[in-house]
């Protein structure tokens, strides 16, 4: 699983330019005053049996980049191609067909699932929904699906409540999985759960695109986590992304200022490897007010004139390496080289 | 060695619930030297924030109750002294940095009023020498503009300018000892990185002992001088950091190394430590851990591992070191 995958075929998911604002309203009669910039034309695309890591501080969009993906939110403009059609147009009917393809997992499996359905109900819902089973067959499903993820079959008699929170998110997988998705959202699947537990979760979720061949979009803050699931990965920053890389490469050689920090500022879990954590100052600004030309540099060490004025353009610098910066860094990182 | 500036020894802490009786801290040991930093890990219901906050007696009772043990702090027994002194030791000498800064600062006050009050009351200053002392700590934790910052609300400032005031105002009064229960894992980690350093660079300066608790592993490796690993309300394993990554003796401590997704090399799959953490109110038997230990033996499951000095300064609870 090294490298990425050449695209043979059309790929999975392909996202254009989307954007998303979210209007705030206020003043006296609750006008729209401004917009928070969630996601400022965002592209990416994933390919059959690949994991693309989106990886990003809270607040940068990459849930909504998820959402948007999913048709949980409406795009005010962009374009989304699903097997090379385009999907984002789709509405009733035409729609729900699609979407049994397209599932999520959620960041938090405790408010995810209803406390008052049985198991039984909750992983069974999607057949039902999507009209694909019924009676007796919801139940051999659920039964297949639920040793899949690592659980009893008669896990399906108890309630929510009744499982740890690793086992919660097992739940949660099931239920994505029992459709028969070709493509998944993992929107911090791990990050509610300790470290035990996160590995064994983090082994599930390779070993069943390994075993199925899913397309995954795994969204993370953790870069270790991201590192470990993904094939290729995106960093994104104030709603854009800033650098798309293959996972080696963006390791090895990160060119935008921002994916560097935050590859150093990762605490190691090595008392040899201590050097200071702190790379960048300040805060990520709010979505509200962007900076001006590229929205990192306040924050950027190498700002320059060009920096605040002009808005980078994404280039491919590499083979499948894009960056957005104007001055993408041409020296390794030290640290890789040990 | 001098005296060691907090010595706990064999502290017990339980909580009674309609559930049952929560074990949460059982013979619990644990010694902290001047100017140092130990960390505490673990993972969540451990038992972690009950040893620190039993330190201070912040356990609410009831349902909490301290069973037994002692705490000594320069010689005198916390869990003993009147409530008058344990005002003074709070703040003066032990102060604590709790995970969420925004629950522990009041919203509707201004961050210099709450500054100011913790200094006032502690140092025999009026309130303008007051606002001196605490414009000199919010420049130490580089706050820009610390005038502004005395006269904002907390809902003004992010999530790592509160955790800067909270040092800030901990360490106003030159504490001897800080605890800090999970500073910075609400932070984003570009954010953590300038938080634990201003953290490290300023204990370190004024000679504060720390006791740092998360539950992250990297975070202890870049700010630790030695480490203690809890599990399941027992200390498992002690040892000066470098020790502890480069040669953990205890199997969990082992599996947590494992465990983490690692940003320097290749690991596929993770090692997984089965099952998860065992609740509290029937802890398994012997050792606790050996229901998910994958090197136990014939004594684990009914003997108690005592808590040995295997090499100088590692310590470890398990049967497979020393002979028992």
């Amino acid at each position: 699983m090294e490298t990425s995958r050449e695209p043979m075929t059309t790929p999975v998911i392909q996202a254009i330019d989307l954007v998303k604002y979210f209007p705030i309203y206020g003043g006296f009669i609750g006008r729209k005053v401004e917009y928070l910039k969630a996601v400022d034309s965002v592209s990416l695309t994933i390919h059959q049996g690949e994991t693309l890591g989106l990886v990003g501080e809270s607040g940068c969009g990459k849930t909504t980049v998820g959402y948007l993906i999913l048709h949980l939110l409406k795009l005010d403009r962009g374009n989304i191609l699903f097997k090379g059609v385009d999907v984002s147009t789709l509405r009733g009917h035409e729609l729900q067909k699609i979407r049994k393809n397209l599932q999520v997992v959620f960041q938090d499996p405790q408010s995810s699932l209803d406390p008052r359905m049985l198991i039984k109900k909750t992983v069974g819902y999607p057949l039902e929904v999507n009209g694909i089973a019924k009676g007796a067959e919801v139940v051999t499903r659920v039964k297949t699906i639920l040793s899949e993820v690592g659980l009893d079959e008669d896990h399906m008699y108890r309630y929510p409540h009744e499982f740890s929170g690793g086992q919660r998110q097992r739940i949660g997988i099931a239920r994505a999985l029992i459709t028969g998705p070709e493509f998944i959202v993992f929107d911090e699947p791990t990050s509610a759960l300790d470290v035990s537990v996160q590995a064994q979760i983090l082994n599930l979720i390779t070993e069943l695109q390994r075993r199925h061949g899913y397309s995954y979009l795994f969204i993370s803050h953790d870069l270790s986590v991201i590192k470990h699931v993904s094939h290729r990965i995106a960093v994104m920053y104030l709603g854009k992304i800033v650098e798309t890389a293959p996972k080696a490469t963006l390791f090895k050689h990160p060119l935008h200022p921002y994916t560097r920090a935050l590859l150093t500022s990762v605490p190691k879990p090595d008392p040899g490897k201590r050097h200071s954590l702190e790379v960048l100052s300040g805060d990520v600004p709010s979505p509200v007010n962007v900076p001006s030309g590229c929205r990192f540099h306040p924050r950027c060490p190498e700002m320059t004139e060009v920096c605040r004025q002009d808005e980078p353009v994404t280039v491919e610098v590499e083979t499948a390496h894009w960056v957005a910066c104007h001055h993408p860094s041409t020296k390794n990182l030290e640290r890789s080289n040990q | 060695m001098d005296e060691p500036l907090l010595q706990m020894k064999n502290l017990s802490v339980r909580f009674f619930t309609y559930q049952g009786v929560v074990r949460a801290l059982e013979n619990v040991d644990l010694t902290i030297q001047r100017g140092e930093i130990m960390g505490l890990v673990g993972e969540t219901g451990c038992g972690k924030s009950v040893l620190a906050r039993s330190i201070l007696r912040l356990i609410a009772d009831p349902p909490g109750k301290i069973m037994g043990g002692e705490v000594f702090f320069k010689g005198e027994d916390i869990l003993k002294v009147s409530r008058k002194r344990l005002r003074e030791i709070r703040g003066n000498d032990i102060s604590m940095i709790f995970q969420e800064p925004m629950s522990s600062l009041n919203p509707v006050f201004t961050v210099g009023n709450q500054m100011q009050e913790v200094v006032i009351l502690h140092q025999k200053v009026n309130s303008l020498q007051a606002k001196d002392i605490c414009i000199q700590m919010l420049q130490q934790v580089k706050m820009p503009d610390p005038e502004q910052i005395l006269s904002k609300y907390p809902h003004e400032l992010s999530g790592g300018m509160r955790q800067r005031v909270m040092i800030a105002m901990e360490l106003s009064c030159r504490p001897d000892l800080l605890i800090a229960d999970e500073p910075t894992t609400a932070l984003d980690v570009t954010v953590q990185g300038q938080v634990l350093t201003i953290l490290d660079d300023l204990v370190r300066r004024l000679g504060v002992s720390v006791l740092f608790i998360s539950h992250d592993l990297g975070v202890i490796a870049q700010l630790c001088d030695r480490v203690s690993v809890m599990y399941a309300g027992k200390i498992v394993e002690r040892a000066p950091v470098w020790d502890l990554f480069a040669a953990p003796k205890h199997p969990y401590t082992h599996g947590l190394l494992q465990a983490i997704p690692s940003v320097d090399e290749e690991r596929d799959p993770l090692l997984v430590i089965a099952g998860t953490v065992p609740g509290l109110i029937q802890p398994p038997e012997g050792c606790r851990f050996h229901p998910r230990c994958y090197r136990r033996f014939e004594p684990c499951d009914h003997v108690v591992p005592h808590f040995r000095e295997d090499k100088k300064n590692h310590f470890v609870a398990c049967h497979l070191y020393g002979d028992e």
